[in-house]
């Protein structure tokens, strides 16, 4: 029988509020434990939460974004469970009232564009952060645990796709679009790394074209976009083969190791979790009125798609272009900044995505820790425009900007690196490589024109690159010739 | 004069002229606490240095005096008060230390009372009586062998004794209505949402209100006035539709009352039932209206307060796991072990009882049939008093089916315990305000009269029950203080 | 009505421990409690709506402005076990 596997996503992402979702505490990552906690946040008897405006429009340009019903009214759920993380003892979450459902979103993926159905999006905390004491710094074989309340009650929100991704690249393809999207937002800074951006998947196998889902067990945690892909193929694999070899697939919570590639059982009691929701009685409902998300909708940032397609409509630019700009809001704002100061939008384009990114990549970093700003990048492409520089030097001088962040005429000048064109100058260094090369002159007055390349290289060198070439090339092929 | 009968009432206005200071009031108070709280144990915890303190600071103002200024208050251990131990008389919290204070005692304060310490409750405000404490039982006033009834016993108790002039209690299902009753002293409980529950250790977050104890309805006006308010704090508290006045000395003329009829008869004991009578026939001659008004599923309430308040206690009271504050018991090798020993050791009997009903309402399978079905008892109790204000202006019944009963007489079986609350839960499932004053006496112990009225009509509340105390005309106090009188 | 094994599974998710003579007394006084609870089965609420708050709100919010947070020693100075200025807890066994 041939399988096809079926993958729903949880995605849980922290908001960039000020302060925290039910208290005044900042929100932060990192710093000293327990420094940024309250009555509140800890959970203190008589302690009481109030619901951060700011979160709830974040939640709306979320749901906005995936296209969301918003149904108007939803309430918050008390979800019970112990664990030392969670203070109060229950999660502020909703529950069978969300505030939007049945979204969508597409993803490219391999040329091709898919739809992913979005179940829900809801509001709801975060938790405190366990450090665990013991050799491994893991849960399993800990002496003890620390609790730190920084992070407790950040405010969360959960997003939740229908089971409709269906290979692991689908997967990572899905959450780069969603991160993207997000970013576009200006909700969360989506750093997976800090736990910003979180996600579980639900995975399944069935049987191609078979209505029916197959048992699902659950990824926990996949931290980056690699291990989504790498845990979702080793899932895959290890319930293919167990289901080939007549096997069946347990319903649980599986670890996936990245050190080692394995899949394992999550140790977990035999105790089923039984969450007891129940309506927050210390919230009031939230009801997001007609006008309440119309005035979101009118902050609503420019998102990727509608900035793709003006690039195109507007700037002309091919539509490769226009998704690679466009493939970070951080790069797009970049990119129309820089075209703030410099028109030639296919130029700047060029260099954009080959010398900016081709920069990114070999080193490494990102594009907020880039020293060039996008002046500076439109005050080169001017000098190679002018003709003060040539575009080769351009490229050099671009790698040097990169190094020190020092503008472009000021790596020109001191390392004079201005572009020759002076006529006198360049024929001066002509009639040299002339004199000192007859035996190629022979060739060329021969018929072998391609020799005029062999003195274009001559006076390079001689300048090291920074002669006029087309000035070059003129001279040559008078004085050759003549 | 025996300073220990004044009300606050009369008591400012003596301060005011100058006839009496907070020194001599609060001394009085704390020498009567000397001499009578070893065998009342209404207090907890006092603060009596402070409380000189604030007394000489009231005395020593110059200029235009608090409102409030230099009257001795009790406080219930419900309520979280800064630097000073705050127990809700459980073992879990015997050396808590809140880090903030309740906004209603930060209002208080800053209306200038003086704090005489933190008063005596059943767990966690769970109880009827104030043996579900975890420090010992408070007694009644008027007869050392009996209950003062609970939760906030030691609240009613206190100003029953002459300790405080008047005292903070909150009101779940009758906590503060039922003690005031049988301690014989003016309880109010206010409308859901006029008084924050900031820094009120929750029992059930729906239902919970602070309110005040006092010796007169005046009294519990004057009280009101400075605990209502939105507080930002706490989403669930509402500006005061309208300013809390002091209720005028007046008839009952044209009042239209009405007699609940469900809380007229079972399980109401006739000795009380008597009192009860004869306090409808005098407010009929103070010129009240009075008819028969129903509720016609009143007998459901306290069925359905018994799923929901226990459900939002389970939720409200996980958060004593012995992490960040409170006690920890020993011995746990993982984390689920020692959150199983503190919870079994720190918690008293009654409110594990009530954990286990909520969790139990709430767990999967049962959530529909318990939860789910109470929450529309809720509607139809709610709807039943909107139909009977339709009628008349307030609700009267009892406020509780018996007088004060003895100690250990009901602590065998819950149920029974529950049913000292039939006619103050409707209130509460509504939200609705409530009061009761001392309709006489019993067999020589205060029966209570409830009031109740629409939602944020206090001021319509307080004026009736001060027709209603003066046509009543109660004047007994415990033996505690007419000992004191000479 | 309310068996040992309820009260087994109701108190391991409340994390109480019962042992058994608790358990007999538990099980008999939720039995006879839940007893008068099921008077509400009487009803027919098939057509009621659910009630859970009684004071008609909604949208109580605060801005998103921070305020100051306690100072570490004060949010620790009630921790039964801390250290390294966190709150410390016996190993969790249970994900
Ligand atoms: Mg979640
Ligand atoms: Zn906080």
């Amino acid at each position: 029988m041939k399988y096809e596997p079926v993958i729903g996503l949880e995605i849980h992402v922290e908001l960039s509020t000020r302060s925290k979702m039910f208290c005044g505490c900042r929100v932060e990552f990192g710093g000293e434990p327990n420094t940024r906690t309250c009555p509140v946040c800890l959970a203190h008897p008589g302690a009481l939460p109030v619901m951060n405006r700011q979160a709830i429009r974040y939640l709306t340009r979320i749901a906005l974004a995936l296209d969301c019903e918003i149904p108007g009214k939803s309430i918050f759920h008390r979800k019970n469970y112990f664990y030392p993380d969670l203070p109060k003892g229950y999660q502020i979450s909703q529950y069978d009232q969300p505030f939007a459902i049945e979204g969508e979103l597409h993803v490219g993926v391999e040329g091709e564009i898919f739809r992913v159905g979005i179940e829900r999006v809801h509001q709801e905390e975060d938790t405190a952060k366990n450090i665990h004491a013991g050799e491994s710094g893991r849960i399993a074989g800990s002496l003890y645990s620390l609790i730190d309340f920084n992070r407790s009650g950040t405010p969360l929100v959960e997003i939740v796709t229908k089971p409709e991704i269906h290979s692991p690249q689908a997967a990572r393809a899905f959450l780069n679009k969603l991160k993207n999207t997000l970013l576009y937002l200006d909700v969360s800074d989506c750093n997976m790394e800090e736990g910003s951006l979180r996600c579980d998947a639900n995975v399944s196998l069935k049987p191609v074209g078979a209505e029916e889902l197959g048992v699902k067990t659950e990824l926990k945690n996949m931290n980056s976009f690699k291990h989504l892909e790498k845990g979702l193929t080793q899932e895959i694999a290890r319930q293919m083969a167990l289901l080939e070899e007549g096997g069946k697939v347990v319903q649980q919570t599986v670890h996936f190791d990245v050190a080692s590639g394995e899949i394992s059982p999550l140790r977990s009691k035999e105790f089923a979790h039984d969450y007891r929701y129940f309506p927050e009685p210390d919230l009031v409902p939230l009801v997001a009125s007609a006008e309440f998300v119309d005035e979101v909708r009118a902050e609503m940032p420019e998102l990727p798609e509608a900035r793709s397609r003006r690039y195109m409509e507007t700037l002309g630019l091919p539509e490769y272009d226009a998704e690679v700009l466009t493939s970070s809001r951080n790069l797009a704002d970049y990119y129309e900044e820089s075209l703030g100061h410099y028109q030639d939008a296919k130029a700047l384009s060029n260099w954009v995505m080959g010398e900016l990114l081709g920069y990114l990549n070999a080193t490494g970093q990102e594009l907020s820790d880039l020293k060039v700003k996008p002046g500076q990048l439109a005050a080169l492409l001017k000098m190679v425009d002018s003709g003060g520089i040539n575009a080769k030097t351009g490229k050099e001088v671009f790698a040097e900007m990169c190094d020190t962040g020092k503008d472009p005429s000021a790596i020109v000048e001191a390392g004079g690196l201005a572009q020759i064109s002076d006529q006198s100058e360049l024929e001066a260094l002509i009639d040299k490589a002339i004199a000192d090369n007859p035996g190629q002159v022979e060739q060329y007055r021969g018929g072998k024109q391609q020799v005029v390349g062999f003195f274009v290289g001559q006076v390079m060198k001689a300048t090291q690159g920074r002669a006029n070439p087309q000035a070059v090339n003129e001279l040559l092929r008078k004085k050759l010739s003549g | 004069m025996n300073l220990l009968r004044l009300t606050a009432t009369e008591a400012l206005a003596l301060m005011e002229k100058g006839e009496l200071s907070s020194a001599e009031l609060t001394g009085a108070c704390l020498s009567q606490i000397e001499r009578h709280d070893a065998e009342v144990s209404a207090f907890l915890k006092l603060t009596a240095a402070e409380a000189h303190q604030q007394a000489a600071a009231a005395d020593a103002a110059a200029g235009e005096r608090p409102p409030l200024a230099g009257l001795p208050t009790a406080i219930k251990d419900v309520l979280c008060t800064r630097g000073v131990t705050t127990t809700c008389a459980s073992r879990m919290l015997e050396n808590y230390d809140p880090i903030y204070t309740a906004t209603c005692v930060e209002q208080m304060t800053a209306a200038g009372i003086v704090s005489l310490g933190k008063t005596n409750m059943d767990e966690f405000a769970m109880g009827s009586s104030t043996e579900n404490s975890a420090y010992g039982p408070t007694r009644n006033p008027w007869d050392l062998e009996r209950v003062p009834g609970g939760s906030s016993g030691g609240s009613a108790a206190a100003v029953a004794a002459g300790e405080a002039v008047w005292a903070l209690g909150s009101d779940t299902g009758g906590s503060i209505r039922q003690p005031a009753a049988l301690c014989g002293v003016v309880g109010l409980k206010p409308t859901y949402g006029s008084v924050s529950r900031y820094g009120l250790v929750a029992f059930a977050s729906s239902f919970d209100q602070v309110g005040p104890l006092t010796k007169s309805v005046k009294d519990a006006a004057l009280m009101l006035k400075y605990l209502v308010g939105k507080d930002p704090l706490d989403s669930t508290s509402v500006e005061y539709p309208e300013t809390v006045m002091i209720p005028e000395d007046k008839d009952l003329q044209g009042v239209r009352i009405g007699v609940i009829s469900e809380l007229q008869t079972e399980g109401i004991d006739p000795a009380v039932k008597d009192v009860f009578d004869r306090a409808v026939t005098t407010l009929e001659a103070a010129g009240a209206v009075v008819t028969e008004a129903s509720l016609p599923h009143s007998q459901y309430a306290l069925p359905a307060y018994y799923i929901l308040a226990p459900a939002e206690a389970s939720a409200n009271l996980a958060r004593f796991d012995g992490v960040r504050y409170g006690f920890r018991a020993g011995g746990g090798d993982d984390v689920t072990a020692m959150y199983e020993e503190t919870r079994s050791r720190g918690f008293g009997e009654e409110v594990k009882r009530r954990i286990m009903l909520g969790t139990y309402a709430l767990s999967s399978g049962y959530y529909d049939a318990y939860y789910g079905q109470a929450q529309k008892v809720r509607t139809l109790v709610v709807q039943d008093f909107e139909e009977a204000f339709k009628q008349v202006d307030l609700l009267i019944s009892p406020t509780s089916p018996t007088t004060a009963f003895k100690l250990g007489e009901r602590t065998a079986d819950p149920l029974t315990m529950y049913l000292s609350d039939i006619c103050t839960i409707p209130v509460n499932l509504a939200g609705l305000p409530g009061i009761s004053i001392p309709a006489g006496l019993a067999d020589g112990l205060p029966v209570g009269l409830q009031i109740i009225g629409k939602a944020f009509a206090e001021n319509d509340l307080l004026q009736a029950a001060r027709g209603a105390e003066m046509a009543i005309g109660f004047d007994g106090v415990s033996p505690l203080i007419e000992g004191q009188d000479k | 009505m309310v068996s040992h094994d309820d009260v087994n599974y109701v108190a391991k998710l409340a994390r109480l421990k019962v042992d058994s003579t608790e358990l007999d007394r538990f099980a008999g006084q939720l039995s006879s409690i839940l007893g008068h609870v099921d008077k509400i089965s009487e009803l027919d609420l098939a057509d009621v709506t659910p009630t859970s708050h009684v004071i008609k709100l909604s949208n109580v919010f605060r801005e998103d402005a921070p305020r100051p947070s306690v100072e570490r020693d004060e949010a620790l100075a009630n921790g039964p076990d801390v250290e390294r200025g966190a709150f410390k807890v016996p190993p969790i066994l249970e994900a």
